[in-house]
């Protein structure tokens, strides 16, 4: 591996997102923390659907996925006393379960675009609706609390110490980017496979490619619960708004495609913008003007669709690599 | 067990919800055909315009009738305004940005309204009594907008049947590039075409305004059925989304009452899904 | 004066070009042809004139005025009719609201009955099937469907492009007998085609087009007679 100027901004950019905790902030230190926790969980989820996403399979009900991971998390927590580790397991399988029931027959039958998306849609309104409805083991729409454990453990996945969690997002984050790139390398190889065969084998290239779009919606799935599961031991609180429907189905999106659902950081660029993004307005018109943040978040959000339909980073990507004299060949 | 009259009385309600949930379907299939764009903020359009009921009616006084054309009105200035600002930037763009655009739209809608009117529930009160028929009940406002809704989608047919700019509105559904041949503006149908949906809008605003109170979340509350319902029937297909709308309305009335709201939710949109996988052909036969 | 006259068109989709300096032009009462194998570029020649693509360079009149670059709409209502490719019914819509589409323009929907009358004596199968879809007419009455909506624009030029196109041997002679037809009723027209014999029959000059460029051009008769357009095209 050569050290080019990009990978050594990247090491020195890596090794300070790690040393940021050790960073003396006074007051501010539990309010950073917080929001670059939140930046790495979501971008990570931003990641997860931008798997699926980039393969034009626009899934409008990743919250479905979301919510299944925390609450079954949390449920089997509170009721039985099932640590995460085992909880988080079989809430990742339960929300596989799911993508099975639905992606396949969507591949089956040929179901896409517009229509995948209102499908997906309408799972993602299914959970949060069956959460609202089962609201004597969820709470309704009130949400529910994760119970304390008596101290904090590994085993309870339990931490007030936000270091922790902040170590812990970092890490989920790396893995989600590894995911990608991973991904990246096999799609390129496959798609080069699917031009280098001859047409009479197409229809197997065609097979092979529903097959692949079914298991990228599997991984997708699996690393959106995984994402919730994280979310809600983290904030230790679950309600079916900000964790499954059309809301936070639509936010997920947003941000991947603001960043750019094409390139690797492109998600994170998304997600840490419009948290950020959100973070400022909440400060800056805090409770005097309710719903005011909101308004210039979404006001921000069509302009960005309408005049960057690349995403932020997309375009700057392309803006770099117009400007650069000599083209880079692909490293695929 | 449940009294079997309340089944029937959940019935004829679920029947009456079904006449304005088809006006809601047929706009949104109407420009979802013509243009080949969800407008994911539609009902939020129906949010808005029902805020201008309100105020025309509550605050500034005038008579329930006019306050509702008032909707209308409303209705169709947001239709061409979305169309001209949001939609006709983004016509080629791939999907998801198009369903982006407008999702962004609903975040705006809900929020500025929550900014501008609060989340306090607003209704419009109609002194009406219910009407008793052999034991069921019947709410006189829900009876209106039901006769009212089906007057108007009568109305609607007719626009999309005998009129040219109607049927060209139906042509250019099927193909865009042929209805240029023809003489016709694209981006003229369009407009006509959004403005109908907004009119749609609008008049579901004034007739819901007369039965629900309004509040930011609303879109939120009827969106997602109103998508399902539009597919369900079928892309262009008015006696599908027509159907649809009452075999939906008919399930989340019924359930409602026998399980609870959300469950009445819950087996409406599972149909849906079971749906989209049993009869794709129905639904997706022009797209392949 | 030409009807309508190109001048020295290049034209093409992208990187592509599929026009090269071609000029052409079309006499008022005039039936012309432009032949050619197929990839010769005939289709773009027609889609260039009625404004689906336009012109890179050259330029495009029409009665004395420039179309070039003109929206697809804006040409139909200088009063020329394309008869697409395919034909591109709606086939959702009956009979008759094709036929009413085609009179959409303001100019042809104030004449609507009248054009309606002229058409339906023109193509009597066609007012017996009203009522019924477009999409469920043999392949020969959707293409009288296709002539007779263009004819409903009340045009000047009507341009074919493919007419035969799809259809049964025995259905390209009815075809062409209707397309006589409507040549009777004076209308001038440019027919793109592949069957050159039936269409040299029927024109008065043609133009042969190769890869993007006019290879050759003259009376219909004249041009039947050369032995390179008889061995490479007509099949004799």
């Amino acid at each position: 591996m050569t050290v080019t100027p990009a990978r050594a901004a990247g090491a020195v950019l890596l090794a300070l997102i790690a040393l940021a905790p050790l960073v003396p902030m006074a007051g501010m230190k539990q309010y950073v923390l917080h929001v670059v926790i939140q930046i790495f969980v979501w971008s990570f989820i931003g990641q997860a659907w931008s798997l699926m996403g980039r393969f034009g399979l626009v899934s409008l009900g990743h919250g479905a996925f979301l919510g299944v991971g925390a609450y079954a998390v949390v449920l089997l927590w509170n009721f039985y006393g099932l640590t995460p580790w085992v909880g988080g397991a079989a809430a990742i399988a339960l929300s596989v379960v799911v993508a099975l029931v639905v992606a396949y027959p969507c591949s089956r039958f040929g179901i896409i675009g517009h229509y995948f998306a209102l499908v997906t849609l309408a799972v993602g309104e299914v959970v949060r609706l069956l959460i609202i409805a089962e609201r004597d083991w969820t709470g309704g729409s009130l949400g529910v609390t994760l119970k304390a454990a008596s101290d904090a453990s590994l085993v309870a996945m339990q931490y007030a110490d936000k270091r922790v969690w902040y170590y812990a997002g970092l890490g989920l984050w790396l893995f989600g980017l590894w995911v990608w790139a991973r991904l990246d390398r096999s799609m390129a190889r496959a798609a080069m496979e699917a031009i280098g065969e001859d047409e009479t084998a197409a229809a197997c290239v065609g097979v092979r490619v529903t097959r692949f779009k079914l298991r990228i919606t599997v991984l997708s799935a699996a690393l959106t619960a995984l994402g919730g599961i994280a979310y809600a031991q983290y904030i230790t609180y679950v309600n079916p708004e900000t964790l499954a429907g059309i809301g936070v189905s639509l936010r997920i999106v947003f941000a991947v495609v603001l960043g750019g659902m094409y390139s690797l950081l492109g998600p994170t660029v998304g997600t840490a913008l419009t948290i950020a993004l959100s973070e400022w307005l909440r400060i800056v018109f805090g409770v005097k003007f309710i719903g005011m943040a909101e308004t210039i978040y979404g006001l921000l959000l069509v302009i960005f669709i309408i005049f960057l339909p690349a995403g932020i980073y997309g375009s700057l990507a392309a803006l770099v690599r117009r400007r650069r004299p000599a083209p880079v060949p692909a490293t695929a | 067990m449940i009294d079997p009259i309340f089944l029937v009385e959940a019935a004829v309600n679920g029947i009456m919800l079904g006449g304005v949930l088809a006006l809601l379907a047929l706009g949104l299939n109407l420009i979802f055909g013509v243009l080949d764009i969800v407008w994911i903020a539609y009902v939020d359009l129906v949010m808005v315009a029902m805020y201008a009921v309100y105020f025309l009616v509550m605050v500034y006084g005038w008579p329930i009738w006019l306050g509702g054309l008032g909707g209308v009105v409303v209705g169709v200035a947001l239709g061409i305004l979305v169309h001209l600002l949001i939609i006709t930037p983004i016509l080629d763009s791939p999907p998801v940005n198009q369903l982006l655009a407008t999702g962004g739209l609903l975040f705006f809608l809900q929020s500025i309204a929550t900014f501008l009117w609060s989340t306090d529930h607003k209704s419009v009160r109609v002194s009406l009594p219910s009407i008793e028929l052999g034991g069921i009940f019947v709410s006189y406002p829900r009876l209106i907008a039901f006769v009212l809704s089906i007057l108007v989608m009568v109305g609607l047919y007719l626009f999309l049947t005998r009129t040219f700019i109607g049927t060209a509105i139906r042509a250019v559904s099927q193909d865009r590039g042929a209805m240029a041949l023809m003489g016709a503006s694209p981006q003229k149908i369009y407009v006509v075409t959004s403005a109908v949906g907004g009119a749609m809008a609008g008049v579901a605003a004034a007739l819901l305004s007369i039965q629900y109170s309004v509040h930011p979340y609303f879109g939120a509350a009827f969106g997602p059925i109103t998508f399902m319902i539009c597919v369900l029937g079928g892309l262009g297909n008015m006696v599908g989304a027509f159907i649809a709308s009452f075999v939906m309305s008919e399930i989340i009335a019924i359930g409602g009452v026998v399980w609870s709201t959300e469950m009445g939710y819950v087996i409406a949109f599972a149909l849906f899904i079971v749906m989209m996988f049993a009869r794709p052909g129905g639904i997706l036969a022009k797209r392949q | 004066m030409s009807m309508l006259e190109l001048r020295t068109v290049t034209a093409g989709y992208g990187q592509f070009t599929a026009l090269w300096d071609v000029s052409l032009a079309v006499e008022r009462g005039e039936a012309v042809a432009v032949v050619g194998p197929n990839g010769a570029g005939k289709t773009t020649l027609l889609r260039v004139i009625s404004g689906v693509i336009p012109p890179r360079h050259g330029d495009l009149v029409f009665e004395g005025a420039s179309l070039a670059g003109r929206p697809a709409h804006e040409v139909v209502a200088h009063g020329i009719a394309h008869v697409p490719e395919g034909r591109r019914l709606f086939p959702k819509l009956t009979v008759a609201e094709n036929l009413k589409m085609g009179a959409f323009l303001p100019r042809a929907r104030k004449a609507y009955r009248e054009s309606l009358e002229r058409v339906s004596a023109l193509f009597p199968a066609l007012a017996e099937r009203q009522k019924q879809r477009a999409g469920s007419l043999s392949g020969g009455e959707q293409q009288m469907l296709a002539i007779g909506r263009a004819l409903m624009s009340r045009p000047q030029l009507i341009l074919f492009d493919e007419p035969s196109m799809g259809l049964a041997p025995v259905m390209v002679l009815r075809l062409f007998d209707l397309i006589r037809r409507v040549r009777e009723e004076g209308y001038t027209m440019l027919i793109v085609e592949q069957n050159v014999r039936q269409v040299l029959k029927l024109v008065d000059r043609a133009y042969l087009l190769e890869v993007g460029r006019v290879r050759m051009e003259g009376r219909a008769a004249e041009l039947s007679e050369q032995d390179f357009v008889r061995k490479a095209y007509v099949g004799l």
